[in-house]
């Protein structure tokens, strides 16, 4: 028998594709079952997803397990977390990682609870390392990395005796790797039954809104905060962009006081970015929204205050009025774009 | 109809100033104001509306040390109809499988049989989002996230309305059942002046003894006074509730904190530039030498 179970990934789907979340977690996962030296599988879901698989070997799984089953067509609580818990039992995997998303947070802890096996939520590093507790040393632990306290501070969480380990990974924090075509792995069919109380909740309506606005995949970003004063300054980060072929990101209260929707918020409760130029204009800079953006290539800030955090993380800084600055730079790239 | 809600007290997370900084950028947590946990108050918001359109009695119940008897006085002033303590020194360091545990057997040993249990989305002290699907399963009852709305009760059923970001739901679910709601589900009302007044002097098992004296009086017959009133919090510990102790608080915890890191500003290369025209060249020159417009 192998010394360490499989590293596995919920493969959550969207619109009837696999999240990008979920090629995020075969990434990571990619990492960590190389350090354990055991396969790395993706779970998957759904009915009809045969075809999906090769997307899932493409991006490193070695392994596919497969519920295909008319209960499973759209995510409901109850036959996904019965599914899941029943398969965790039977095939006993070392890790399982979940999306940080609203699906993959209304599962895992429903899963970790039948279990009865814990769960660290919303995790923005995973790594594999030892844990000492009581004179005992334990090896090869999931080290689930994460910021709690409003982001204050970052916390190492362990299991050290409770299989599987298993956590939720926030959105756009890991990388996808590249995919390579014609990689190829096993598809592993797990049977599936449908039960009678699974209809104890049922969906009556469904609907997708388009995205507003695609931050993840943007190059720059131009955000504003509660600084830009009004919904009509805040007129001058869409200008902006529009100049850069940026993206528009806003912090939490600029999004609180109506200057923009909330799809643009960047930050802990919002969007987690990495643009090659990130642009801060009249924007503190609260611990939670340096925690979305930090991890930029550039960061320019322009703020009134030269006190304010968001020059803690700054590369290039303008201490002055958002309101003049911004049109002088608008003005010069025109000159020079 | 029987309601449970689930509430918490925490550190106010979000209002982190200048004396809770530490010079060191590290927090110091003694100086962060203990509040209501704010979705939370939506949650007993949902409830109360619930009450006022079809009738319920709506208990109120957190785990937490002595003080979080404070938010439970909250609960009552702004219209809860029963508030529980649960707090016990074996309860503490738990996770939220320990806490989903313990919270779910002050259930299953008091409050059967219920109709629904509504939870906050998430708690600001650790963002998790666990406990109320944690609960939910230990319950064995669904659980429905993310509820903005609920459109309509009929026939042991309720309609609600979901909002998943991009996604929006309309669901149909059997209690007895488990919400969960957030932040923009609705405006929780106020305390209510009159029971304000009524209300402030509810007291906990744990507040009982400095009561008494302060009031030169005997406890026991404080606490018959209280409960004849309906000014008693009920305080239950392990032992109220029929608590394995193998599963409550730390010890019941699969999850340990290996350690905590502050986060301290990262220290960068900064440099300012000046914010008028020459400087803003300056700027635009240097980050189209980086390649930084691509």
């Amino acid at each position: 028998m192998a010394e360490h179970g499989e590293v596995w990934i919920f493969a959550e789907l969207d619109d009837g594709q696999v999240a990008g979340v979920a090629l995020e977690l075969l990434g990571k996962g990619r990492e960590l079952a190389r350090t354990l030296g055991v396969p790395l599988a993706a779970v998957l879901l759904g009915h009809r997803v045969r075809s999906l698989a090769d997307h899932l070997f493409a991006h490193g799984a070695d392994i596919v397990y497969a519920a295909d089953h008319e209960c499973l067509a759209e995510y409901t609580t109850l036959p996904y977390a019965r599914v899941l818990t029943n398969l965790i039992r039977e095939r006993r995997p070392e890790i399982v990682l979940y999306g940080a998303t609203p699906m993959g947070r209304d599962l895992a802890p429903r899963v970790a609870s039948a279990l009865k096996t814990g769960l660290t939520a919303d995790c923005t590093d995973l790594q594999i390392g030892s844990y000492e507790s009581g004179g005992r040393v334990y090896q090869n632990k999931l080290l689930q990395i994460r910021p709690a306290w409003g982001g204050n501070i970052i916390a190492t969480i362990v299991s050290p005796d409770h299989l599987p380990e298993m956590a939720t990974v926030r959105e756009g924090v890991m990388r996808a790797p590249e995919p390579v075509n014609g990689r190829n792995g096993s598809y592993i069919e797990v049977p599936v039954a449908a039960e009678p109380g699974d209809a104890r909740v049922r969906i009556l309506e469904r609907r997708t809104h388009p995205r507003r606005v695609d931050l993840r995949s943007a190059a720059i970003i131009v955000a504003g905060g509660y600084g830009m004063g009004s919904k009509e300054n805040f007129g001058l980060i869409h200008e902006l962009a529009g100049v850069l072929g940026a993206a528009v990101g806003a912090s939490r209260a600029a999004v609180d006081a109506g200057f923009i929707h909330a799809d643009h918020q960047v930050g802990q409760t919002g969007t987690t970015v990495r643009p090659k130029l990130y642009i801060a204009c009249g924007i503190s800079g609260a611990v939670q929204h340096r925690a979305g953006m930090e991890e930029s290539g550039k960061i320019l800030a322009i703020n009134i205050d030269p006190e304010a955090p968001i020059f803690g993380v700054a590369h290039y800084g303008i201490v002055g009025d958002v309101r003049e600055v911004i049109p002088r730079l608008i003005k010069a790239l025109r000159g020079k774009l | 109809m029987r309601i449970v809600v689930l509430a918490k007290q925490v550190p106010d997370t979000k209002n982190v100033t200048g004396e809770v900084m530490k010079p060191d950028g590290t927090l110091n947590r003694a100086a962060l104001a203990a509040i209501f946990n704010p979705e939370d108050l939506n949650a007993l918001e949902m409830a109360l509306e619930l009450k006022d359109r079809y009738g319920a009695e709506v208990i109120v119940i957190t785990m937490g040390p002595p003080r979080a008897a404070e938010i439970l006085r909250d609960a009552l002033c702004r219209g809860a109809d029963r508030v529980i303590l649960l707090s016990d020194r074996r309860f503490a360091g738990a996770d939220t499988l320990a806490t989903s545990y313990t919270v779910a057997q002050a259930i299953t040993t008091h409050l059967m049989p219920f109709d629904l249990v509504v939870c906050g989305r998430q708690a600001i002290d650790g963002d998790t989002a666990q406990v109320p699907p944690q609960v939910a399963e230990k319950l064995g009852i669904p659980q429905v996230t993310y509820v903005v709305e609920a459109l309509e009760l009929k026939d042991g059923r309720l309609r609600l309305r979901r909002d998943l970001g991009r996604r929006e739901e309309v669901v149909e679910a059997e209690l007895p059942l488990l919400i969960t709601v957030p932040r923009t589900a609705n405006r929780p009302r106020w305390p209510n002046a009159r029971r304000l007044l009524k209300y402030r002097h509810a007291r906990c098992g744990f507040e009982l003894e400095a009561e008494a004296r302060r009031q030169r009086r005997d406890v026991s017959e404080l606490l018959a006074e209280l409960q004849r009133r309906g000014l008693y919090i009920e305080t239950w510990g392990a032992a109220e509730i029929k608590a394995d102790l193998e599963r409550i608080g730390l010890g019941g915890s699969p999850t340990k904190v290996k350690k905590v890191d502050s986060v301290v500003l990262k220290g960068r290369s900064l440099r300012f530039f000046s914010p008028d025209d020459a400087g803003i060249k300056e700027l635009v020159g240097e980050l189209i030498e980086e390649r930084t417009f691509g």
